[in-house]
């Protein structure tokens, strides 16, 4: 049933070993709401679990990893670096829908992250491959 | 995959959003609950996308909200009705689901 | 919330002792930090805690303490990349009591 539900299983004693796909779906902009941050947080505490993870940019939140952000004067904490970080979590796989680019005016070029670029149709491909998808 | 919307189309975009990538998978379903079962209304600006994407996708309400919010009597054609227990069949039945935000 | 008062000037700090302004941190509160954390700071002790200070500068976390083997191997030499090397340094937990001295807020989810 691991591979059918879909969900975390938390009836199987023996998952220990088990390497799931997780996929996190960031939709939001980083400081309107608290969304980006707290996906961030899940994503960076789900490094120590040594599972296939990756992270979706769609819509807004493609807004978290722009470059030049600047927060001092909106006193919020500026957690646009950590992203770069993610890659010493071996956090490597960053996939940005590039409807979502277009829409918004900005390129591959404007993010701060390597990132692999991809269509709607090569994203709903991904999403469907996956056993867990979060989305914030 | 089982895409899950419970959010007003007046009032966000998410179900543009989900339906630019779901309708790319085959096999690929939408279920409307809380607020998003307006979009299983008809005579609205809505109405055409969610007639397209039933040419391409299963399209499902949950009746319990659909009844709710008064909605009994305008459902689009081709969408389907779900209980709770059919909610719980529909995530059992697909591989993986996302509740789109 | 805590504070400490050392050479006329004021430090606040959490119930656990992290120091809360990140930018108030010098050189003379973490030797007060290590001295409570009953470390006794050697150069290797400056290296680890100066590293963590670059990195959170960097990326704006505390590193997960694998995460910082990993770059203090990379940076400082194999020798030191390995949680033996920084728990001989900082017993009670290198990303805890060395975070803590450096002025770093609590790394998510460590040890």
């Amino acid at each position: 049933m691991t591979e059918s539900t879909g969900g975390i299983d938390f009836e199987d004693e023996d998952a220990s070993g088990v390497i799931k796909k997780f996929m996190f779906v960031n939709r939001k902009a980083p400081y309107g709401t608290i969304y980006a941050l707290e996906s961030l947080e899940v994503v960076l505490i789900s490094a120590a679990f040594d599972q296939d993870v990756s992270l979706a940019f769609l819509d807004d939140g493609v807004y978290q990893i722009v470059k030049g952000q600047h927060t001092k004067a909106i006193a919020m904490k500026n957690f646009s670096p950590t992203y770069r970080a993610l890659e010493g979590y071996d956090i490597e796989k960053l996939y940005v829908e590039k409807e979502s680019l277009d829409q918004r005016g900005l390129t591959e070029d404007d993010l701060l992250v390597d990132v692999q670029v991809m269509s709607s149709a090569e994203m709903a491909k991904m999403m469907s491959e996956q056993d867990v998808v979060i989305s914030f | 995959m089982l895409h899950i919307i419970n959010k007003s189309p007046f009032e966000n975009h998410t179900l543009d959003s989900c339906l630019r990538v779901a309708l790319n998978e085959p096999g690929a379903a939408l279920l409307l609950t809380e607020d998003a079962v307006y979009a299983a209304s008809k005579g609205n600006v809505i109405e055409s996308k969610i007639v397209d994407a039933l040419g391409k996708v299963k399209v499902y309400a949950l009746w319990p909200d659909i009844e709710a919010r008064g909605m009994q009597d305008r459902v689009i054609e081709g969408i389907k009705m779900v209980d709770y227990g059919g909610f719980v069949d529909l995530v059992a039945e697909h591989s993986n689901c996302q509740s789109w935000l | 919330m805590a504070s400490v008062e050392l050479n006329g000037k004021t430090y606040e700090t959490d119930e656990e002792g992290y120091l809360v302004n990140l930018g108030e941190w010098d050189e003379g509160i973490a030797a007060y930090l290590a001295e409570q954390e009953k470390v006794d700071m050697t150069e290797s002790h400056w290296e680890v805690v100066n590293f963590l200070r670059e990195y959170y500068n960097d990326y704006q976390i505390a590193p997960a303490i694998r995460v910082l083997t990993k770059a203090i191997g990379k940076k400082l030499g194999a020798e030191k990349g390995n949680s033996k090397y920084l728990y001989e340094l900082f017993p009670y937990g290198p990303a805890k009591q060395a975070c803590k001295i450096a002025g770093l807020p609590k790394p998510t989810g460590c040890i």
